[in-house]
């Protein structure tokens, strides 16, 4: 049993007219098993909220506090907090030319579990995964995410994720770029791993349809860098209808 | 060809072509009043095998095709008496890669080669560089109608090691060039890797890797000559500087002449520098004079870490040294793959390993 607790979180990036502070006190906390669904205009600090609890650097955590069972979040260094089993699906993932998939794989299972995976077991898990989300396994040998389309990007964070195994993942627009099938193959992705690791999910969407799929527990509507409702599935679909034109006038 | 003044042949370091070049670190290679001996410095490795053959020949017999304005390049040509000729017949298929490794003796000298890629022809040659010396060099590579080329230069000289040399394709009719320059060793390398077409048709790919540690001044002057209608080139350098005393020269001269009419020419340069203090210059330079063409571009970026990648790699509980290597390596790995020969790829990644390791990685 794992639980997330952001307290009072304020961010800002550093620009050249000083420090913009972007989010403004969020509350939220997030245990094994449970979804969590984010939703909110864009712009709003969605992503700023996911790359904090991960430690991107552009960042400045300017207040509050982020702790993973107990245990301070924002102290510890980018791989530390993938070590504790945070994961951050990205919006947009990252290409590294010339490191192969496999490689990265591989690379960072060894990190995240102490030793290297057995070559001959690691091998087959990887193919596995793949398979179950319909990935070429020719993709292994590609450099990770150059020349991906959109949705076979999302598709390899997902990989990743069940690859890696963590206690807490958030998916920042993983539904984002997905057609149909895609969006059918990802969430069944995200609902096994939830299942095997009693997963708990901060699930950063603009659109009901996935919710669908990977049914939230809690919604939560961010605007102007904070929480400002929160609710059940059906709220989700008050705001897929209306909009969130009554959080940001205010 | 000593008829040629003597200042002619000596460069000040004032001139485009040398200002990037310390002078003073060339032992005397550059000055005409340094006396350099006429050496054939390459042989080939193994056997002559079904396809090709190698032949020293006089240098009267084989006269250089192309012009160069190379002060050192000239006098390498004035130098040197005998040609080392490796010819690929005609319609050879030449599965296994040639070799060839050049060792330079005690004194400075000066040699030329030349590669027949006969019609239709297909091969890779493999040129090996390593231990000490002073070496002025050309290899003038000549295409052949629909010939396929592979050449492959290595630079792994060791840490005193001067190399000035010019490495020049003609492209034929159809034919296709795919050069992999690597320059990983020597104290002072200037390497002048040039092509033009002698008929349409022809592709040219050049792609190089260079890695420059403290006190290495590694220079890569590339020009492509469009001078012919329907020709193709592709240019990619790429070069890692590692130390505050690291120095790289990149120049990227692509001329599209008036009757260039269809070429398609793009041109990159990247360098990542992983210490203050080192300097990449990277000019790369394209001369348009027809609006004929099927495209024509270039780009050029240095720059230190991309932080979004190491951030990503981090994210996965990868550690920030392991990122890093991983990065680098990439960065290397995207050419040295290119190689396709297995052992060459491994040596040269090893020895890329072991370069950063002394310096830390950083
Ligand atoms: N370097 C920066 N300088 C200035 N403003 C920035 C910088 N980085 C982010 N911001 C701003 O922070 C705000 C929040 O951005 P964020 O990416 O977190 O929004 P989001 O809710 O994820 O939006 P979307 O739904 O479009 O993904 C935006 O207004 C953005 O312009
Ligand atoms: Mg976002």
């Amino acid at each position: 049993m794992s639980q997330l607790v952001i307290k009072g979180l304020q961010v800002g990036v550093e620009t050249d007219s000083g420090m913009t502070e972007i989010l403004r006190g969020v509350d939220l906390t997030i245990n094994s098993g449970e979804v969590h669904a984010i939703m909110g205009p864009n712009g709003s600090g969605k992503s700023t909220l996911a790359y904090s609890i991960a430690g991107h650097p552009k960042y400045t955590i300017t207040g509050g506090s982020v702790t993973l069972d107990g245990v301070d979040v924002l102290e510890m260094s980018v791989d530390e907090r993938a070590k504790a089993g945070l994961f951050l699906a990205m919006q947009y993932p990252v290409e590294v030319p010339g490191v192969s998939v496999a490689n990265f794989l591989r690379t960072a299972a060894t990190a995240l579990r102490g030793e290297a995976p057995k070559v001959r077991t690691w091998v087959g898990e990887v193919k596995e995964a793949m398979s179950k989300l319909a990935m070429d396994p020719a993709f292994s040998e590609r450099s990770v995410n150059e020349g991906f389309s959109g949705g076979e990007k999302k598709r390899h964070e997902i990989l990743q994720m069940e690859l890696l195994k963590p206690k807490i993942a958030i998916l920042d627009e993983t539904d984002s770029g997905l057609d149909v099938d895609a969006l059918r193959i990802v969430s069944e992705g995200v609902n096994r791993v939830k299942q095997e690791q009693n997963l708990g999910i901060m699930l950063i969407t603009h659109y009901t349809r996935i919710l669908r799929y990977i049914k939230p527990d809690f919604v939560h509507v961010f605007a102007g860098g904070k929480i400002v409702e929160e609710g059940g599935p059906e709220l989700a679909e008050r705001l897929e209808e209306k909009g969130y034109a009554q959080y940001v006038k205010a | 060809m000593s008829g040629l003044p003597t200042n002619y042949l000596t460069p000040t370091g004032r001139e485009e072509a040398w200002r990037f070049t310390p002078l003073k670190r060339l032992n005397g290679m550059h000055d005409s009043a340094t006396s350099v001996i006429d050496r054939i410095s390459i042989e080939l490795v193994g056997s002559v095998r079904t396809g090709f053959n190698i032949e020293t020949v006089s240098a009267t017999e084989l006269p250089p095709k192309s012009t160069t304005e190379d002060v050192i390049i000239q006098r390498v040509r004035a130098t040197a008496s005998k040609v080392t000729h490796l010819k690929i017949d005609k319609e050879a298929i030449v599965s296994e890669p040639i070799f060839l490794k050049r060792s330079a003796g005690v004194e400075k000298e000066f040699s030329r080669t030349v590669v027949t890629a006969g019609a239709h022809s297909k091969a890779t040659v493999v040129v090996e560089n390593e231990g000490a010396g002073s070496i002025g060099e050309e290899i003038e590579i000549r295409l052949e109608a629909g010939a396929n080329l592979t050449f492959i230069s290595l630079q792994e000289w060791n840490e005193n090691a001067i190399h000035l040399g010019r490495h020049h394709a003609i492209v034929g009719r159809d034919a296709n060039f795919n050069s992999i320059t690597i320059t990983v060793g020597g104290s002072l390398v200037r390497l002048l890797p040039t092509v033009e077409y002698s008929d349409q048709g022809g592709s040219a790919e050049l792609l190089g890797l260079y890695f420059a540690t403290d006190g290495q001044h590694l220079e890569h002057r590339v020009h492509v000559e469009h001078g012919i209608p329907n020709g193709k080139s592709r240019v990619t350098y790429k070069g890692i500087l590692a130390g505050a005393q690291a120095r790289t020269v990149w120049i990227g001269d692509v001329f599209i002449r008036g009757n260039a009419e269809g070429t398609d020419t793009y041109e990159l340069n990247k360098n990542l520098l992983l210490t203050d203090g080192a300097r990449a210059d990277s000019v790369p330079n394209l001369e348009i004079e027809t609006g004929q063409i099927v495209g024509a571009g270039h780009a050029s970026t240095t720059g230190r870490f991309d932080d979004e990648q190491l951030f990503y790699l981090m994210s996965r509980g990868i550690p920030m040294s392991e990122a890093r290597r991983l990065v680098i390596r990439g960065f290397f790995g995207e050419i040295v793959n290119k190689i396709g020969i297995e052992s060459v790829e491994e040596r040269l990644m090893n020895r890329i390993d072991s370069q950063l390791a002394k310096v830390g990685g950083q």
